[in-house]
């Protein structure tokens, strides 16, 4: 047995914040994009996967359909329960991420999913697979107690995104912070995922205690963002913007528009 | 000096002594519960939590409820002999704890008014509610009026067409029905739904849920509220029979009733518990409801558990013919006892429930909700392999009147199945 080398392959938690390090000395907040993986179809998601990272997207995250997803909006939710009735699985997550990354996509993958259909599949086996699939990071909302997931994804090489709320206290959001390995998700307001019409005060107070507490993990902001205005807005203040709903429901009518939507939000991504 | 010192000379009743606090608050059971839930829900879960950990042990609380259950809701309930029911059994004698006698017609009014106590307490003006059937939604919506609360009930859209009466009686009672015109447009986007307008509010709403589900406290509270029906039955089984119950037997569905009836006798060593869960055509058909006979463990709505799931960890449909038992998980502390062998848990088929609906319209002159017709087979079927100095206890959790239609579609179905 030889001694680890300095030829070790990059875990997933460096590549993700290789990505926010990037667009950061490109004066630019990390723009990342979130579908739902196996919408509009199969091909038509690794297609559009590449497609996103074409305009603009620095990190993409991959939805996980479960049939009961407790926090999304109407949106999120219709879209995963088409993807389930066309047949959506894990095992079948995976292999969108292998054909994406058979497309030469080389930014973040990171995917997002309800904690059920992990312990299904097994959480060991899920983040070896996921890694091998060319994984970097997870993020898992309703599992962030879960020690096991935390362990399996680093012996992986996998990244934890945690995420805090504007309720969460200073002393919740320096734990997560701590126990995040790719990087912070900040959620914009407190209700479930959805477009909304403004950013809230509260949002921008909790990414200054976020950015605070995160000691240099990035921090990145989700949850009700969908306009180029909203970008712009939140740009200065976050390592990275997560634009989920709006772009889903643009999946969901036609995808050419939600790849021109995210070329519209990365002309937005300036902070200075 | 004490408030007993006080109160004006009343004569006992089975509903004296009871304590919301006389079960530990545990946000695990064994291996099940939890707090399986997203960071957006946790401030509110916690608040939750905190909230029922001090009213639950406040005696001005207790007393406050106590006196809504004998004033409102019409407690004790009875526990009464069953003679010709037992004679039909051939075996052990039967006792039926009457929760269908209470207000609104079933044992979810214990849980609705205990947590609209507990939401006015915690100063909020809304309660949120989800309802499938309608039954919780009634009970909380009438909670809310006595209480003078506003209510919001979630519902989808499938089951307010199909639901009807029970959208009426919500809208009497000063409820708004919130229609939920997504997914499946039923239960399970009504629980969503709710969940998410709790979330969007927290400080200023409060989420009644209406089973011994979901993520911490709930399972414990809706318990802590439910053992009413097991303290009750106990005080009334040693009044009525000189001893305690050989079996106690409930149906379960999330398992309220069920909890509430079987937790004050967990310590009793010799009182063997038995849930029935609903087996719709069968365990061995994909249209069932029986999640621990026929489930793994899993995670849904923030609970750690049984649960009815396919290979992949998504969850699937369910089949009861009963509404109220027609739910792909249950509550945790059920998951516990059966895994400890505490509590034994039989599959009971719409038709075995159907069949044992009929006999005991026919023995007592009782027409027993369905989801109540499950408990009752299984009560007969356990009966009647013992002797007659034994005694089988069981609650009759709520009454027929509102699965009429069920019942007509049912004997015009098997009618056809004959013909």
């Amino acid at each position: 047995m030889t001694a680890a080398t300095s030829t070790t392959p990059a875990t997933g938690a460096v590549r993700i914040r290789a990505a926010f390090d990037a667009a950061r000395a490109a004066k630019r907040t990390a723009l990342v994009p979130y579908v739902v993986a196996g919408r509009p179809g199969i091909d038509a998601c690794v297609d559009l996967v590449e497609q996103l990272v074409a305009a603009g997207a620095d990190v993409i995250e991959l939805g996980v359909p479960f049939s009961d997803p407790l926090a999304d909006g109407t949106v999120i939710r219709n879209a995963t329960r088409r993807a389930l009735d066309d047949g959506m699985t894990v095992a079948g997550v995976l292999d969108i991420v292998r054909a994406v990354r058979a497309c030469d996509v080389e930014v973040p993958i990171i995917l997002m999913g309800y904690v059920n259909p992990l312990l299904a599949y097994g959480l060991e086996a899920f983040c070896a697979d996921a890694a091998s699939a060319g994984v970097d990071g997870l993020i898992v909302p309703d599992a962030q107690q879960l020690v096991a997931l935390r362990s399996a994804a680093s012996a992986n090489g996998l990244g934890i995104t945690m995420l805090v709320t504007p309720l969460s206290s200073e002393a919740r959001i320096r734990e997560l912070a701590t126990q995040s390995t790719g990087f912070l998700y900040a959620v914009a307001t407190t209700g479930a995922t959805g477009a909304r019409t403004d950013v809230a005060d509260a949002t921008l107070d909790l990414l200054v205690r976020a950015r605070a507490a995160a000691a240099g993990v990035p921090v990145a902001v989700g949850f009700g963002i969908s306009t180029p205005e909203h970008v712009a807005r939140l740009a200065p203040h976050a390592d990275g913007v997560i634009v989920g709903s709006a772009l889903v429901e643009l999946v969901e009518q036609d995808a050419a528009a939600a790849i021109a939507r995210v070329g519209e939000l990365a002309a937005a991504t300036r902070t200075a | 000096m004490t408030r007993q010192a006080h109160a004006p000379a009343q004569p006992a009743d089975a509903l004296d002594g009871f304590r919301l606090d006389a079960h530990p608050m545990q946000e695990h059971f064994g291996p099940y519960g939890g707090s399986w839930i997203p960071e957006v829900l946790v401030p509110a879960a916690t608040r939750i939590a905190h909230a029922w950990a001090d009213a639950r042990q406040d005696p001005d609380f207790l007393a406050e409820y106590a006196h809504l259950c004998r004033t409102f809701i019409g407690r004790p309930t009875p526990l009464q002999d069953a003679p010709r029911l037992t004679s039909h059994a051939g075996g052990a004698r039967i006792l039926l704890k009457r929760e269908d006698l209470a207000h609104t017609g079933a044992h979810k009014i214990n849980n609705a008014i205990g947590q609209a106590l507990l939401a006015k307490r915690l100063g909020v003006t809304s309660v949120i509610a989800e309802t499938g059937a309608g039954q919780h939604g009634v009970a909380t919506a009438t909670a809310c009026a006595l209480l003078g609360i506003e209510c919001v009930v979630h519902m989808g859209s499938h089951d307010i067409e199909r639901q009807h009466p029970n959208v009426v009686r919500m809208e009497l009672l000063g409820a708004t029905v919130h229609p939920v015109d997504e997914g499946t447009r039923t239960l399970t986007d009504a629980v969503s739904s709710a969940v998410r307008a709790w979330i969007s509010d927290p400080e200023g709403t409060y989420y009644l849920i209406g089973s011994a589900v979901g993520m911490h406290p709930f399972p414990t509270m809706v318990r802590d509220l439910q053992c009413v029906i097991g303290h009750e039955a106990r005080v009334q089984s040693l009044a009525l029979v000189d001893q305690l119950p050989n079996a106690v037997v409930a149906c379960v569905g999330g398992g309220s009733n069920s909890i509430g009836t079987f937790v004050p006798f967990v310590a009793d060593e010799g009182v063997e518990l038995h849930g029935a869960e609903a087996a719709g055509d069968g365990i061995d058909t994909p249209r069932h409801a029986s999640s621990i006979a026929g489930g793994r463990d899993g995670v849904l709505h923030g609970a750690h558990t049984k649960l009815l799931q396919d290979d992949d960890g998504q969850v699937l449909p369910t089949h009861s013919i009963s509404a109220g038992l027609d739910y792909p998980g249950v509550g945790p502390e059920h998951a516990q006892l059966a895994a400890t062998g505490r509590a034994t848990y039989h599959p009971v088929t719409d038709a075995q429930a159907m069949d044992a609906l009929e006999v005991l319209c026919r023995t007592e002159g009782i027409i027993p909700a369905i989801e109540s017709a499950h408990a009752i087979h299984l009560a007969v079927e356990l009966a009647s392999t013992r002797s007659s100095d034994e005694v089988v206890l069981v609650t009759v959790s709520g009454r027929g009147d509102k699965d009429l239609s069920s019942i007509i579609a049912w004997r015009e179905g098997r009618l056809g199945d004959a013909r």
